[in-house]
């Protein structure tokens, strides 16, 4: 530690610390631009000059090391004379017209200014104008405004991983821009909107909406990806206006994704549903809730007497809420049926016996820095998970090794060690080798539950550089991502990297891909016995043993043929043409059911012109109530609705708690949403006890048999899920929808097929999956495996199709 | 996109930096590229951010930053004056003035014909020989009187 | 070029176009120094020793002790060094380094190689300011020369020392020669200074321990190596060792590279560049590159070339570009194109030169456009103020410097021009 003075008050800081860290520490605040803690020192502002006893002039506190002994001055007459004239300088060719700036009142120039200032100015020559630039969708720039601190072009640099914007020309001619023609597209890009310190970067669906006065702060949990970002909600007469980042070290630091930041918009989508609707005679009407709840409820009585309770089903969205889902499980429980489940994606449920606790990160996000060795398993991580995507980033940048195991070789923005960019199909046999590898590595026995799976296998050169590099490097993790999740043999992907994360002690965790895909579990949002989390699970399971139906079976998917679907389904938060495995089966399904429930935010456009809904609850999306989502790390985080429920929308806990009271069911009397948790979640709200990635003895099967060769014959589907169509409110936010992310989908293929198949670039193809069928624009990947032509899923435009990864066939139309 | 002779010189270029700083050839991938195509296009520096592993925007900061990068059309010649204080006190105002009555242009400004730009410098380390000026560049002409300016474009308008 | 001692510019032959060849400089006793060392297997520290003892200083501008600065590579380091040479040169007035390259290319390698040597290091680069395109040719030619004679490469002469030496080239950007701006450069990027610490030293080119120095001063080091340290220093004045070439330009009759000892009188410097053009008489002289601050002219006749004398007579030695200004210059016009040429130049990185360069040029412009009001002066120098010592790199200080030094000494013109809406002279 270094001990040193700042203002006559003692401190220390770590060796390589600076003047400005000892400040920090103190509460001390010196005056700055250019720096900010998360980014390199660039010590280009000057702002923070202050005075260093001995030295000759004043020293930039951000970038001077503080030594030992010495005295600094942040007030000194030295100090601020220097200080005053750097903010003279910043602000001669800045535009003095704070009243019409979108930043006013939250800036950094304003701010200080009013400090550092002088009244009048001495700068009589003509100001600088720069001209604007288009970044695209989210960020509006007014470059004029623009102090040169090159805090946008680190942040891309170092945090963002993709330089998009640098400072092109010199002097006084330089200027922040994006290369010629082109637009910021990092998924992270809004943070430069934050970073930022003056009004020449700001949000451009925010811009010119409000003012930051008029606008009160609310703390919320993002509801998108798994790791439960904090955020700021900005209201403004029941509005949100903006969304910010709520600083959290352990989670998403000071930044969010631009999906938390820009999803907002979505909340103000005219498809909002306001108002119940019901299907009657054909035709959708407007209704007052009691009469939908009424018929909602004579609607499930009805299907129970006639076809039995176990034609009810229930599937609810990770989206939502610890709260919402408990009370829906509850709810078909306490109609005697056990067919409730979250995970409408997932394809393989072997596992779903075995389960030993909820699936969980495996270790918390923040130690993801610490990692040395890491294997990502089918996952497009920064689009699934961007500040995950960030952590890893950084830990490589710290010297930590990436493998990767994907059928897509996405630019993961950081360099890998090695990977294995395979066809779906061979990600499990791919897997394998790298499990014969650390057995032959470590010199240890085969498991006996993949004896037979392994006895074909031998390893490959890079399956045996990913054990290495995973046994030689500690700490190390393994993680599996959505696209592994939903993979067809997802219980044998599993299986495979527990065992080489237990063979070469690494971490294993699965990547959740939802805000609450840890609390849906615990919420006992699955058909299963559920001994971990839901204590009233026993009810449901005492009264009609053995499991339920899970979503794939709800669906028909199983074998559709025989439409072993459900009767009545209740659907909390979901547009299952969008948010299922085989969108096809799911539509067909839900068509052939007497009754469909969907509680939803939306007038979900295929849902209404569809006919596979017959009522629609218009429930409160996160900011319209309260609840609790339990992120990927297992982290408990409860938050309260920002603003009045939209018209005569109800938050969905409560319009569950009264069908159940309606249905005379056992056990709905709560008051609050807080009571609802109380019954999920022991005291203190700790749920680690929950938290097993275990699957107990589930045995792999034999590597080159099973699901996948069913539709492996040919041509194999990549169908992942877009960043920007993963739930239903960012597929509303229209800034989002206008960005490269949310291109519409395209027929991916590598370069041999397209000559195998004939086809050329841009030319439109008819895409086939069974009966369904669409067609689309041919584009060239040569990343891509042999074999396999990447079509995306959960998209308008590719919803006619069946498995996200399964067999396809294309033809010229 | 740039001609194989070209190529064959940055890739020399490239011979003289770590394998894993190919960013250091930039500035000497640009001039090659210059020299080929007169100017540099959006395209051409795109390009060269491939062949060099760097993000495009790096490339044109880069561009952007040197004076001797044309990122405009140029024309055949250009000429730039160096008329820094040690070369004004020997004579380069006078030489740019002779420039601007012979060719009937100002500083960054090209003569209808497409032949010659003119340009103002900075420095060239050659104060001695003032008034000095380059021709695209590479070529560097010494105590420009008005007689030697008349020569030099009487050669350069053959 | 007949001085009696001579160093960097010895027996140099103008009208043979090959006398820069290796096998020229070798007649000149080249490489001895390095063969010298190698053969006698002189020990590093010696080496530096030897260049402490000749008082050597950077010849690039800030005149730091040469011998001093190689001391400060960490000795034992795993890993790549560099050393870098800064031949951009760009200082307005200077012109030596160039004269040293065309005429000399291999004496800044041997030179550069005994630094290699003493430092133990294994790579280096040769910067060359763009301008000077044949220049640059010539010294690819001459390291291909000296790499075919085994002078670079793996095993020098057969000894288990080696060195490889590469040229770059700059493209128009003064700031590059401020030394990190220059490794910025070298490594792709905007020249773009760094703040300091860390210092080259321990933080330099690719984030290498690097040592740079000027063209010059590597190319005084065989001399110093073959005759001693003390001789070097004797030829010079106490702290002021050796020669120096100072490069005259503006109103001489002979403007040119003029190697001199330090401690030369100015007037003989003046003489030997043939004396004031028109016999006119001098007014004004800044006597280390335009940085520097501005001299008048009776101060500048009672005044030793070294670096102490000037630094006493209130500029500096910098560079060694003598640029000599009679009587019928108008100094607001000087100062007008200065601090243009600071504006031009200024990498735009921290606010008081990417604002305040701008602002020093607008004012003088409108002094010198007959726009000035008398309050200019002062602002011009409070802006100086505000300009001077805080920024990232010495460009601030070099735009300052001579705006101040221009109104203390020739303040009366300044004021002429602002009430009279033209020049005095
Ligand atoms: C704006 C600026 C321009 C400079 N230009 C040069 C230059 O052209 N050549 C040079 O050798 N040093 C130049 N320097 C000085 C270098 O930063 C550095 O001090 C020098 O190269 C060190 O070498 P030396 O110790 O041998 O002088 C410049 C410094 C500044 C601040
Ligand atoms: S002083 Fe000028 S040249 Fe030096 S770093 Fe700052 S802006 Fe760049
Ligand atoms: S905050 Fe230190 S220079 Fe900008």
């Amino acid at each position: 530690m270094i001990n040193f003075e700042i203002d006559g008050k003692p401190v220390s800081v770590p060796k390589n610390g600076t003047v400005m860290d000892g400040a920090n520490q103190l509460g001390i605040y010196i005056p700055h631009f250019c720096y900010h803690k998360k980014l390199s020192i660039a010590a280009n502002c000057r702002m923070c000059l202050v005075q260093v006893e001995k030295a000759p002039k004043p020293l930039p506190a951000c970038a001077t090391p503080a030594m030992e002994g010495m005295k600094v001055f942040t007030h000194s007459g030295q100090a601020v004379t220097a200080q005053k004239g750097v903010m003279e300088f910043l602000l001669i060719n800045h535009p003095l017209d704070c009243p019409i700036c979108d930043q006013g009142g939250e800036c950094q120039l304003q701010d200080l200014a009013v400090g550092y200032g002088a009244s009048a100015s001495r700068y009589t020559e003509a100001k600088r104008v720069v001209v604007n630039k288009n970044l695209g969708p989210l960020i509006s720039t007014d470059m004029t405004r623009c102090i040169h601190c090159t805090r946008c072009v680190r942040f891309g640099q170092e945090i963002g991983g993709i330089m998009e914007l640098g400072m092109a020309g010199r002097g006084e001619h330089a200027e922040i821009l994006a290369f010629v023609g082109k637009t910021v597209d990092s998924e992270l890009s809004g943070n430069v909107i934050d970073l930022c310190p003056v009004g020449a970067l700001v949000s451009k669906p925010f811009r010119y909406s409000a003012r930051t006065w008029e606008l009160s702060r609310r703390k919320s949990i993002s509801p998108h990806c798994g790791l439960g970002s904090n955020l700021i909600v900005q209201i403004k007469q029941n509005r949100v206006m903006r969304v910010l980042p709520r600083e959290n070290e352990e989670i998403n630091e000071c930044w969010l994704s631009d999906k938390d930041r820009f999803s907002y918009e979505g909340l103000n989508s005219e498809e909002r549903l306001t108002r119940p609707m019901i299907k009657q005679g054909g035709v959708w009407q407007e209704c007052d809730w009691q009469t939908a709840l009424e018929f909602v409820a004579n609607g499930l009585k009805d299907v129970k007497e006639k076809h039995g309770a176990e034609s009810i089903g229930a599937l609810g969205s990770a989206h939502s809420t610890l709260e919402e889902l408990h009370l829906l499980q509850k709810l078909v429980r306490g109609l005697g049926s056990a067919n409730v489940d979250h995970r409408v994606r997932q394809s393989d449920f072997r596992a779903d016996s075995q389960m030993q606790g909820a699936p969980w990160l495996g270790m918390p996000v923040a130690e993801i820095l610490q990692l040395r060795s890491l294997l990502v398993i089918g996952s497009t991580l920064r689009k699934d998970h961007p500040l995950l995507a960030h952590r890893i980033r950084q830990a490589v940048k710290h010297g930590a090794q990436l493998n990767v195991i994907n059928p897509i070789d996405d630019d993961l923005l950081t360099k890998v060690r090695n990977r294995a960019i395979v066809a779906p199909d061979k990600i499990v046999s791919t897997l394998a080798e790298v499990l014969k590898a650390v057995v032959e590595l470590k010199g240890v026995e085969i498991p006996d539950d993949t004896k037979n799976a392994l006895s074909t296998v031998s390893a490959s050169d890079t399956a045996r550089a990913m054990a290495a590099s995973l046994n030689d490097n500690k700490p190390a993790a393994i993680f599996i991502g959505n696209l592994a999740q939903h993979h067809p043999r997802y219980a044998d992907i599993c299986k495979l990297a527990q065992h080489i994360a237990q063979i070469s002690d690494a971490r294993f965790g699965v990547l959740g891909e939802a805000a609450n895909s840890v609390g849906a579990y615990i919420a006992g949002a699955v058909p299963f016995d559920n001994r971990f989390g839901n204590r009233n699970a026993d009810t449901a399971q005492g009264r009609h043993g053995g499991p339920g139906a899970n979503a794939s079976q709800m669906l028909g998917m199983d074998d559709p043929a025989s439409g072993t679907g459900c009767k009545a389904y209740v659907l909390l938060n979901l547009e299952p043409e969008l948010d299922s495995y085989n969108p096809r089966h799911a539509v067909k399904a839900l068509a052939a059911a007497d009754l469909v429930v969907m509680m939803s935010a939306y007038k979900s456009r295929a849902a209404i012109e569809g006919g596979h809904a017959d009522v629609l609850l218009p429930i409160a999306p996160f900011t319209e109530t309260s609840g609790t989502f339990i992120s990927t790390e297992g982290r408990v985080q409860s938050f309260n609705g920002v603003v009045a429920p939209l018209g005569e929308t109800r938050p969905a806990w409560k319009v569950l708690r009264v069908l159940g009271n309606i249905l005379q069911l056992d056990g709905f009397d709560y008051e609050t949403s807080e009571q609802v948790r109380a019954d999920v979640l022991p005291a203190g709200n700790d749920v680690s006890a929950w938290l097993n990635n275990s699957l107990g003895s589930l045995a792999v099967s034999p590597i080159e048999a099973g699901k996948e060769n069913k539709g492996s014959e040919g041509l194999q589907r990549i169908g992942e899920v877009p960043i920007y169509q993963a739930d239903l409110i960012v597929r509303r936010s229209e800034p989002l929808q206008r960005t490269r992310d949310a291109a519409a989908p395209l027929a991916w293929m590598p370069g041999s097929l397209m000559a195998q198949l004939g086809l050329q670039s841009e030319e439109v193809i008819r895409l086939k999956q069974g009966e369904g069928e669409v067609q689309l624009p041919v584009a060239q990947d040569d990343s891509l495996p042999a074999n396999c032509i990447r079509v995306a899923s959960a998209h308008p435009s590719t919803a006619a199709l069946g498995g996200m990864f399964d067999q396809i066939t294309v033809e010229k139309s | 996109m740039l001609s194989a002779e070209s190529l064959k010189k940055i890739d020399y270029e490239l011979t003289k930096y770590p394998a894993d700083q190919k960013q250091s050839a930039v500035m000497s991938a640009l001039a090659i590229a210059q020299d080929e195509k007169g100017w540099l296009t959006t395209e051409t520096m795109d390009f060269v951010a491939e062949y060099l592993d760097m993000p495009s925007i790096a490339v044109y900061e880069v561009a952007t930053f040197y004076n001797m990068y044309n990122l405009q059309p140029i024309g055949k010649y250009k000429i730039t004056v160096c008329t820094n204080l040690p070369c004004a006190l020997s004579g380069a105002n006078e030489a740019v003035t002779r420039f601007r009555e012979r060719l009937g242009i100002g500083f960054n400004e090209t003569t209808a014909d497409g032949r010659f730009t003119l340009k103002e410098g900075e420095c060239m380390g050659a104060c001695g020989d003032a008034p000095v000026l380059l021709v695209n560049n590479k070529r560097m002409c010494s105590f420009m009187s008005n007689d030697r300016i008349d020569q030099l474009l009487e050669d350069l308008s053959k | 070029m007949n001085q009696p001692v001579q160093i960097l510019l010895a027996g140099l032959n103008p009208s043979d176009p090959d006398d820069w060849r290796l096998r020229n400089y070798e007649q000149r006793e080249g490489y001895a120094a390095l063969r010298k060392i190698l053969s006698e297997k002189i020990p590093p520290e010696k080496v530096i020793e030897e260049v402490k003892k000749s008082a050597l200083r950077g010849r690039g501008g800030a005149g730091f002790p040469t011998g001093l600065k190689w001391s400060f590579m960490p000795k034992q380091y795993e890993g790549d060094k560099y050393l870098v040479c800064n031949s951009d040169e760009g200082e307005p007035g200077t012109f030596k380094d160039r004269d040293i390259m065309r005429h000399n290319p291999h004496m800044l390698i041997e030179g550069m190689l005994i630094g290699a040597y003493a430092m133990s290091i294994k790579a280096g680069y040769n910067y060359v300011h763009g301008e000077i395109w044949d220049v640059y040719e010539r010294m690819e030619e001459a390291v291909d020369e000296a790499r075919a004679a085994g002078y670079l490469g793996d095993n020098i002469l057969g000894s288990d020392f080696s060195f490889q030496l590469y040229n770059h080239h700059g493209y128009g950007a003064y700031i590059c020669g401020e030394e990190t701006a220059l490794l910025e450069s070298l490594e792709g990027k905007k020249g773009q200074p760094r703040f300091k610490p860390p210092f080259p030293a321990s933080f330099g080119l690719y984030g290498k321990p690097t040592t740079i120095n000027n063209t010059e001063t590597f190319a005084s080091v065989p001399w110093i190596i073959r005759h001693g340290g003390d001789k070097f220093l004797q030829l010079g004045k106490p702290n002021n060792g050796g020669t120096k070439i100072f490069s005259v330009s503006g109103h001489v009759n002979k403007p040119g590279n003029y190697e001199v000892p330090l401690g030369t009188p100015f007037a003989t410097l003046l003489e030997m560049a043939g004396g004031m053009r028109g016999g006119r008489k001098l007014k004004g002289c800044i006597p280390g590159g335009s940085s520097m601050p501005v001299l008048p002219g009776d101060v500048m006749m009672q005044t030793d070339m070294d670096y102490d004398s000037i630094a006493k007579a209130g500029s500096f030695l910098g560079s060694g570009a003598v640029i000599i200004m009679d009587d019928t210059t108008c100094m607001v016009r000087a100062l007008e194109r200065l601090s243009y040429f600071y504006y031009e130049e200024s990498c735009g990185q921290c606010t008081p030169c990417r604002e305040g360069t701008g602002w020093l040029y607008r004012i003088v412009h409108r002094i010198e456009t007959g726009k000035g009001r008398l309050e200019d002066l002062d602002l011009l120098n409070n802006l100086a103020d505000n300009i001077q010592g805080r920024t990232i790199c010495a460009l601030g200080d070099a735009a300052a410097m001579p705006v101040r030094a221009m109104i203390q000494h020739f303040r009366d013109e300044f004021a002429y021009h602002v009430e009279h809406k033209r020049c005095l002279v």
